[in-house]
């Protein structure tokens, strides 16, 4: 019996209890279930994919075409699997400068009475409802956006050689790329400076004062103690942001445009996996090629956010020991 | 500022270099300063989306709100009786409780397992990951999965399959808790339990579980949180609906669903009804997230 390589000899009477065998089969029935649960949804996933696979090949990652039209049906994923990576990449780029500030902020600059108000509010932002950010970023951040800051970049942001292109768009709606990233910026925000927060405290406070013990500033003893201290985990965290943030749904349907085409700057409309299905699995036919097409999105989403997040626990599993 | 400058405490540097001293000075101000402003940031943005939600959602938030069922848009025509949100307030209480009682025994029983079973077991370490990564995967494909399984079999969309599709986003947040109060309990106590003589299945479920009441109940209070906002998965497993229905076998409406479709359909009254739903959701989810944190700091 496999309960017998339990590390602590407890429970071990006279012979073995029957409630003793059924509740300990009761509880690794239920670990047994969630192993089933993951694989389960590989295989549906994949299952659900094959039809398109088979009829696109690879070229369903390449292929930028999106036709639904009877006779001349069309899918390639490329629009979705780039728009949902480089909505990622940004908003982790927006997101961990910030993230960082207010975990310093946290660990070493805030008084005492301070950090228990401010990091829960932080901690709030995680628990709003996606739908919320999507409802609050269509009406405030995207009016916003459309207004003020592609305006003002376009002006001054498009002469820049080579790069100049990235700001130069003709839609003005306000849904872009860029809306996207800044609304999954806000929302990973929370889970990033939380880890950060939580590996900084965990620096032994001996190592923090022999550097400020030589003089150090706050400042040099979080770039030359600290960060050299927690860096795997720092980016553990922040690959837990990108996880969180390629598998965003609502409030990115929201923001980003939902168009189907290759986004020439940031101020195009664009679309991810996440919101491509959410937008028009509910409107296809049971069976169809499109489905089978928008399962293979799902599954591509699944194995990319399953590596990334595998990467974050395991870069995180010392800090999840401790 | 003159008095850092021309005093730093750093003696034995200053001696070498005036220059530097304030320098590093200098640099650390910055930094302070950009770090206050990226607190701020944070701050700034839950108060935006606190301050949004309450200047829209009260204006539109009535009686009517929480009494009436969906009605069409009353846009041109004053005198057509304004619609609710009752059907969606009553379907996502019973997808969320529903999703909650089955997800919660199994996410317990995996933390149990997890905690008291399995420490440093490879089946153990396994699971633990799997959970973890559950805790974090897009919850959309979660929809996909019971569409697959639940929906497709059963020939249409359903209330049960929307339930299901939250039980599982239950489990993994559960799980989390539960291994993490159980572990916090000494082992002296687990000693004393098995020296007097009790099975270990009873001193998990008299004693651990007692200990831990505060603590798991804070995972489920979280759970209830977490898929009481959730729409991806319901999109795609109880696809919403217009009237109130209690027919688990058929499309079922829920809060986040209704407030979807009403924001997205252009008409100011339905936005206006979307904004209500929206304020609604936000409170009872802040709020069950502060209940819990103050039943785990009660513990304390």
């Amino acid at each position: 019996m496999g309960a017998r390589a339990a590390p602590k000899p407890i429970g071990r009477g006279r012979g073995v209890d029957i409630g003793d065998l059924l509740f300990e089969w009761m509880c690794r029935g239920a670990g047994i279930l969630v192993l089933l649960l993951l694989g389960g949804i590989i295989v549906t996933l994949f299952i659900g994919a094959l039809p398109a696979f088979r009829e696109f090949g690879l070229g369903f990652l390449t292929s930028t075409d999106w036709n639904p039209v009877e006779g001349r049906e069309n899918y390639g994923g490329a629009v979705a699997i780039f728009g949902t990576v480089a909505s990622a990449i940004l908003a982790i780029v927006f997101s961990v400068p910030v993230a960082f500030g207010i975990a310093f902020f946290l660990t070493e600059l805030a008084p005492e009475w301070l950090r228990r108000p401010v990091g829960t509010a932080i901690e709030l932002l995680a628990a709003v409802p996606s739908i919320i950010y999507g409802m609050w970023g269509l009406f405030v951040v995207v009016p916003f956006v459309q207004m003020h800051i592609q305006l003002a970049l376009g002006d001054y942001l498009t002469a820049i050689p080579l790069l100049g292109f990235l700001f130069e768009s003709r839609f003005f709606a306000g849904t872009s790329l860029f809306t996207a990233a800044i609304v999954l910026a806000i929302m990973i925000l929370p889970f990033i400076a939380a880890t950060m927060r939580d590996v900084f405290l965990q620096v032994p406070p001996v190592y923090k004062e022999s550097a400020y013990g030589l003089g150090a500033t706050r400042w040099e003893v979080v770039k030359g103690v600290v960060l050299p201290y927690t860096r795997i985990s720092v980016v553990g965290g922040i690959m837990l942001g990108l996880g969180r943030a390629l598998g965003e749904t609502m409030a990115v349907t929201f923001v980003i445009g939902n168009a189907n085409r290759m986004p020439q700057s940031l101020f195009d409309p664009s679309t991810t996996i996440a919101s491509i299905v959410a937008m028009e699995f509910p409107e296809s036919l049971m069976g169809s090629l499109k489905q089978s097409a928008l399962f293979a999105l799902g599954f591509l989403l699944f194995v990319i956010s399953f590596l990334v997040l595998a990467a974050s626990r395991y870069l995180l599993r010392s800090r999840l020991k401790a | 500022m003159s008095s850092t400058t021309f005093q730093p405490e750093t003696r034995g540097v200053v001696r070498r270099s005036p220059a530097l001293a304030s320098r590093r000075k200098m640099v650390d101000l910055t930094v302070k300063w950009l770090c206050m402003a990226a607190t701020l940031i944070g701050l700034f943005f839950l108060a935006s989306i606190m301050l949004t939600l309450l200047w829209r959602g009260l204006v539109a938030l009535d009686w009517t709100v929480l009494t009436e069922e969906f009605r069409p848009t009353r846009y041109g025509d004053d005198t057509a009786p304004k619609g609710g949100l009752v059907h969606a307030i009553i379907g996502s209480l019973i997808q969320t409780a529903i999703g909650t009682a089955i997800g919660t025994p199994i996410g317990l029983l995996v933390g149990t397992y997890l905690s008291e079973y399995a420490r440093g077991s490879v089946l153990g370490n396994v699971l633990r990951f799997v959970s973890d990564v559950l805790l974090s995967a897009p919850s959309i494909l979660i929809g996909l999965f019971i569409y697959q399984l639940v929906v497709l079999p059963m020939g249409g969309f359903s209330g049960i399959a929307g339930a299901l599709a939250l039980a599982i986003i239950v489990i993994p947040v559960v799980v989390r808790t539960t291994e993490d109060m159980l572990q916090l309990i000494p082992n002296t106590l687990r000693e004393a339990v098995i020296g007097l003589g009790a099975p270990k299945w009873k001193m998990i479920t008299l004693v651990c579980y007692k200990a831990a009441a505060s603590g798991i109940l804070t995972g489920i209070l979280l759970a209830v949180a977490r898929i009481a906002g959730e729409t991806a998965p319901l999109l795609l497993t109880s696809f919403g609906n217009n009237v109130t229905s209690f027919d688990l076998t058929r499309a079922m409406a829920s809060l986040p669903i209704a407030i979807y479709q009403q924001a997205n359909s252009g008409f100011p009254d339905l936005i206006q009804i979307a904004w209500s739903g929206a304020l609604l959701i936000t409170l009872g989810v802040l709020a069950i997230n502060i209940i819990a944190r103050a039943v785990l700091r009660g513990r304390n």
